[in-house]
């Protein structure tokens, strides 16, 4: 910590740099990459010591010290320059350069940027052109022919029902057929008279059970041969008679 | 103009999004790929002649597409009638140049290369549709991978991803070969 704090003199010594924005860092490497363009250093042979130093002191003006990203690109600096710092003799085999690593990172960066230039230029090509519903409110896909999920329909029959008045609740009391007594009121009529009409079978106001009763027993009794139903011609009345068609003949 | 042409025109005035030339050829049974190429450049001429229309035939996005002159952009944002979609961040831009040349690739591996964790970045991008998860990596944790989507070509008007420059025509010639998967 000593010595970060002794690289960071209150002075900065980087008079003529220019003065850069803070958003304009989109991170250390960023950074990092503008100090070695404004002070046209050689990006295979870094001045290690001096862009450190520099390196502190922007992180400082632009108020980076808290950027967990900086701190740790501060300290890798640091790093290589101690690296840089220990001794080596002529011709050693095997020394790497201590800078190798972050020369590699940074072009791998600064690559990167260049396509960013190429994007941000086509990009914004095709920003200045509109398609047909190309705005972000118009974007939404088009909506599909109605498809109403069942719970959907639920839910609008509810609110329907909900709305409608209280509906009036009628008592419906069951009230079996009475065939037979049909069958003997039939078989009355046809006493008296050879043939009859379906109004001399069933009462004028007959209730709906009634004349259900009187049909099938008409049916059934159609069905025994005790008489014959003949229609003459369609929507004609129905002739009841007692004569059977066979026996007529 | 031919009537599959016409066709053509029509189709895509319908469309909100580029039509690659098969659908377009799906659009009639008789109707092959080489025929829709020879209608697209009829039609392509028709809107550039005389002077041009308001509107031309572009193809990117992977299809093609009927957008509007850039000279009246301006005019129509500020009538009100279409907004131009926000600029995407320096940060979003270099996030998406990483995942277009290195897909499919991770979250750890973007921060790596910008020095800066991309977890809000790749978020905002992926709500945004110009990204997707594409796989799941190998390595611990088997992490999502992300690659670039079809709305990403048509963000950036390109007709595929090849029309980026190659890296070794950018100035500066990467010296590790991309990691293979």
């Amino acid at each position: 910590m000593d010595e970060l704090t002794a690289v960071a003199p209150a002075a900065p010594n980087y008079e003529g740099s220019f003065v850069v924005e803070l958003a304009h860092f989109n991170g250390p490497l960023d950074l990092l990459l503008s100090l070695i363009r404004d002070e046209k250093i050689d990006i295979y042979d870094i001045p290690i010591a001096r862009v450190c130093e520099q390196f502190l002191a922007r992180m400082r003006d632009f108020a980076l010290n808290d950027a967990a990203e900086y701190l740790e690109m501060a300290a890798r600096l640091l790093r290589i320059k101690a690296h840089m710092l220990l001794p080596r003799h002529e011709g050693e085999e095997g020394w790497e350069d201590p800078r190798a690593e972050l020369v590699r990172r940074l072009l791998e960066y600064q690559q990167m940027r260049e396509v960013v230039f190429v994007l941000e230029r086509l990009g914004e090509d095709r920003r200045n052109r509109f398609a047909r519903t190309y705005s972000q409110e118009l974007t939404a896909p088009p909506q599909a022919p109605l498809a109403l999920s069942l719970a959907e329909l639920l839910v609008a029959v509810d609110r329907v029902l909900r709305a409608a008045r209280k509906p009036a609740l009628h008592e419906v009391v069951p009230r079996a057929l009475d065939v037979d007594g049909a069958i003997v009121t039939i078989r009355a009529v046809l006493a008296l008279r050879h043939s009859a009409r379906w109004r001399d079978v069933v009462r004028a106001n007959a209730e709906p059970w009634e004349v259900l009763s009187a049909l099938l027993a008409l049916l059934e009794l159609a069905r025994r041969n005790e008489l014959s139903l003949v229609q003459p011609k369609p929507f004609a009345d129905v002739e009841i008679s007692r004569e059977l068609a066979g026996e007529a003949a | 103009m031919n009537s599959l042409a016409k066709l053509l025109e029509a189709a895509l005035f319908a469309s909100p999004r580029p039509i690659p030339v098969e659908e377009l050829a799906a659009l009639d049974s008789d109707t092959s790929a080489k025929d829709v190429r020879a209608a697209l450049d009829e039609l392509k001429a028709l809107f550039e002649a005389d002077g041009g229309h308001g509107v031309e035939l572009v193809e990117q996005g992977g299809g093609w597409q009927i957008l509007t002159r850039p000279e009246y952009t301006e005019a129509i944002e500020r009538a009100r009638m279409a907004i131009r979609p926000q600029r995407l961040s320096g940060a979003a831009l270099e996030t998406l140049a990483i995942i277009a040349y290195r897909q499919p690739i991770g979250r750890a591996e973007i921060a790596d290369i910008r020095g800066v964790d991309a977890g809000a970045i790749l978020k905002s991008l992926l709500e945004r549709g110009l990204v997707d998860v594409v796989a799941r990596g190998e390595g611990l944790g088997r992490p999502l991978l992300y690659g670039t989507t079809p709305l990403f070509l048509e963000h950036f008007a390109l007709r595929h991803l090849e029309e980026l420059p190659r890296v070794d025509e950018l100035a500066i010639a990467l010296r590790r070969e991309p990691q293979p998967l």
